[in-house]
């Protein structure tokens, strides 16, 4: 190998920075899942009755689930008995009231993840639930959201105070039995967001939750619930980290949107799990379950992520087109590194007419990792004129990664426009040279060639997110001139 | 300012350049010619530092530093530019975006502060009517779907703007029309003063109609065989490279 085929390498490497642990007192249940795990667990978070229900219903589904084909992963059986399903901070147990009761050393873990909770230090505009393990440890801005009638709270608080409309439309969306990890969330889930915005409400600032493994053998089960009723707006971001330990640790999350006649979510997700170590060791599997559905006429639904962590990657936000008119779109990054692995895509389910998505997917791979994107656009006999444009690039960092797509289209109305376009590039020694010799270090020219690449993608993410999204792939922002 | 000695270089064990040597005084524009294979392209390599190439014996001294012991960015850095024969593309990099980081490296080598945003765009701007390029250049990924003389201007654009000490042009002046050769001659010979020196590897005397040389060097089989005033260059142009091969200077 060349010294410049080597320089890639070592740039493209870089340390996790969110890999600390939190020394804390917890509540852990022991390793197993059975019944009364399920049980306990609905009883520690004091829930209604039907929400037993629905646990136990998904668990029985579940059992008779065969774990899933994982097409372009590799990846060893998970030993489903050997994980704790839950885990929260002692004093925690019954939920936060207030900012002030939130136990420093956790407000001290989210200030060094960059998260400030205190509400005059965050950044003005966003509002931030912090998930730590199972539990909800802090919500911000609560106040103020419900003077806009928003409502906004972990989805165990919403379980008690709002059970009607959670029991609505929780599994509305993916319902228990969709696939083999909702239903394992569906029985075992501990916390996430709730979010509800009330007709014609354009939601006064950001929401975001921030999502944090701690504890060790231990899973997060994340589950999120996002109603925006007919007219509404908002825009939700998640972002993740974890220590760098040297197990494997399982976020199966499901998450469910939806958007009723005339009503906007955007989602944008920065994900920075972490990846394990150069060798594959230790990383989080992160199999999540993201769907929305556009329920109402002219609703529109965006997915925007930036994937750059997690030892494993599997996951496919996707679109119900129900409403007429209805648009999803779905822009991704996906970075992988090392001996990281990434199944990425979407799906795009045409029902209504008149139907549009845009699919925009950038896979980067280095190192020896491997990156897939695998995407459905699905178009039914009901949705006439229906449209889809998919663009799909990979980019590869050295010789020894893999770019794979494996794009889907089912078409029953043949009055549908489905295009599909695809590239695959390489960083060129020659490329790198160039902008040496234009004064640029290697760590700049790479960081500027990826971020170039990324470009379509993060102008869809909000402000604030972009900048992290950026100096997550080490790169300063393209484009300040032009 | 320039100062290479006895150069040997090898790429993949193979010798390409076999002792050369080559002074270059500040403000000098020399000409390099040569056939094909002779090591042209090698040397403006070498002296730019990128990967591949091992010099096994000689020096070069450039201001009085060891040039072959810098990185390939703090050679740019120091001032050191190379013209691409063959420039490459960075698609998703806009020209602008480039050459704003490349200034500002430049720059923070220097210890000065990041360009103001305002004054960079005037000083772009009247380059790229020097060169009398189209702006829509600027905000276009570096040199994606250029044509090859679009290119040759792009890199004289980003010379103009980088204003190095010693400026490496290699056959700059192959894939240009009349009018473009004139165009970019005339760019080049706004840049001629009495401090930055030339390195031009051309093939054609035409090009040195436009931009005078002080010094003309024949380079073949990895040695400079002959050196003269610009009337050498039209003696080349007559008698070819061949009664020179196996000479040595
Ligand atoms: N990467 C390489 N591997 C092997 N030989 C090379 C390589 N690059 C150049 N050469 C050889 O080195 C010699 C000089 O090439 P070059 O410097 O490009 O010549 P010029 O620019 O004078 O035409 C040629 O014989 C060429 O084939
Ligand atoms: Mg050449």
């Amino acid at each position: 190998m060349s010294t410049s085929a080597q320089e890639i390498e070592h740039l493209i490497s870089q340390e996790y920075k969110q890999g600390f642990v939190t020394e804390l007192e917890v509540d852990t249940f022991p390793p197993g899942l059975d019944e009364d795990v399920i049980r306990r667990l609905s009883k520690v978070k004091n829930e209604p009755e039907f929400m037993l229900e629905y646990r136990l219903k998904a668990f029985r589904h579940w059992q008779t689930m065969p774990s899933p084909d994982w097409a372009q992963l590799k990846i060893d059986p998970i030993d489903y008995q050997a994980i704790s399903y839950y885990s929260a901070p002692k004093s925690k147990k019954e939920g936060p009231k207030s900012l002030d009761e939130v136990d420093p050393q956790l407000l001290d873990t989210y200030k060094k993840l960059g998260i400030p909770l205190d509400e005059q230090e965050r950044l003005a505009g966003i509002a931030v639930d912090a998930v730590f393990d199972s539990v909800s440890v802090a919500t911000t801005f609560k106040g103020k959201l419900k003077d806009a009638g928003v409502i906004f709270c972990p989805i165990s608080e919403a379980l008690q105070e709002y059970p009607e409309l959670v029991k609505q439309y929780l599994g509305s969306v993916v319902p228990t039995g969709d696939n083999f990890f909702a239903a394992l969330n569906s029985a075992v889930f501990t916390d996430g967001s709730f979010v509800y915005i009330p007709k014609g409400v354009r939601c006064p600032m950001e929401l975001s939750t921030y999502f944090r493994i701690n504890a060790a053998n231990t899973g997060q089960f994340e589950r999120t619930l996002i109603i925006a009723d007919e007219g509404s707006h908002v825009s939700y971001l998640e972002g993740c980290t974890a220590p760098m330990r040297d197990e494997n640790q399982l976020h199966a999350a499901v998450v469910e949107l939806v958007a009723l006649d005339n009503a906007q979510i955007k989602y944008s997700t920065v994900q920075n799990w972490y990846p394990g170590d150069k060798d594959g060791k230790g990383g989080i599997y992160n199999f999540v379950t993201k769907r929305a559905e556009c329920r109402g006429r002219n609703s529109k639904v965006s997915w925007t992520q930036v994937e750059t962590g997690s030892a494993i990657t599997w996951k496919y936000p996707s679109c119900v087109l129900l409403g007429d008119d209805s648009v999803g779109e779905f822009y991704s990054v996906a970075l992988t590194n090392n001996l990281q692995q990434a199944d990425t895509g979407t799906k795009m389910i045409h029902i209504g007419k008149n139907t549009r998505s845009t699919i925009v997917s950038k896979g980067i791979s280095a190192g020896r990792a491997q990156n897939t994107y695998r995407g459905l656009v699905k178009v039914a006999k009901s949705a006439e004129n229906a449209r889809n444009h998919t663009q799909c690039d990979s980019l590869l960092v050295g010789d020894k990664c893999g770019a794979h797509t494996f794009p889907y289209v089912e078409v029953k109305q043949p009055t549908a426009q489905v295009e599909h376009e695809a590239t695959t590039s390489k960083i060129s020694e020659d490329q790198l040279f160039f902008c040496q010799q234009r004064g640029l270090s290697a760590e700049d020219a790479v960081s500027m060639i990826v971020n170039g690449f990324c470009k379509e993608v993060f102008k869809e993410l909000p402000m604030e997110f972009a900048v992290e999204a950026q100096a997550l792939l080490g790169i300063s922002l393209e484009g300040a001139v032009g | 300012m320039l100062s290479i000695k006895n150069l040997h270089v090898t790429i993949n064990d193979k010798p390409i350049l076999k002792g050369l040597t080559l002074d270059i005084n500040p403000g000098e524009v020399h000409a390099i010619m040569g056939p094909n294979g002779a090591g042209k392209s090698t040397l403006s390599h070498v002296l730019s530092g990128k990967a591949g190439y091992t010099v096994t014996e000689g020096s070069v001294t450039y201001n009085g530093k060891d040039l072959l012991e810098l990185a390939p960015e703090i050679r740019a850095r120091e001032g050191v530019f190379l013209a691409f024969q063959y420039p490459v593309e960075i698609p998703g990099v806009s020209n602008i975006y480039l050459l704003k980081a490349a200034l500002n490296a430049m720059r923070k080598h220097q210890g000065l502060p990041e360009v103001d945003a305002m004054d960079f765009l005037t000083i772009v701007k009247s380059k790229v009517k020097l060169l009398q390029m189209d702006e829509k250049f600027l905000y276009r990924a570096v040199n994606e779907g250029f044509s090859g003389g679009e290119k040759k201007r792009n890199e004289i654009l980003q010379a103009a703007i980088l204003e190095p000490k010693l400026c490496i042009l290699d056959e700059t002046d192959s894939g240009l029309d009349i009018d473009a050769l004139r165009i970019v001659s005339e760019g080049v010979n706004s840049l001629r003063n009495a401090e930055r020196s030339f390195l031009m590897i051309t093939h054609y005397q035409r090009l040195l109609d436009y931009i005078k040389p002080d010094v003309v060097h024949v380079l073949a089989d990895g040695k400079i065989v002959k050196s003269g005033g610009p009337e050498l260059a039209l003696e080349l142009e007559e008698r070819g490279y061949s009664w020179l091969e196996g000479q040595a200077a």
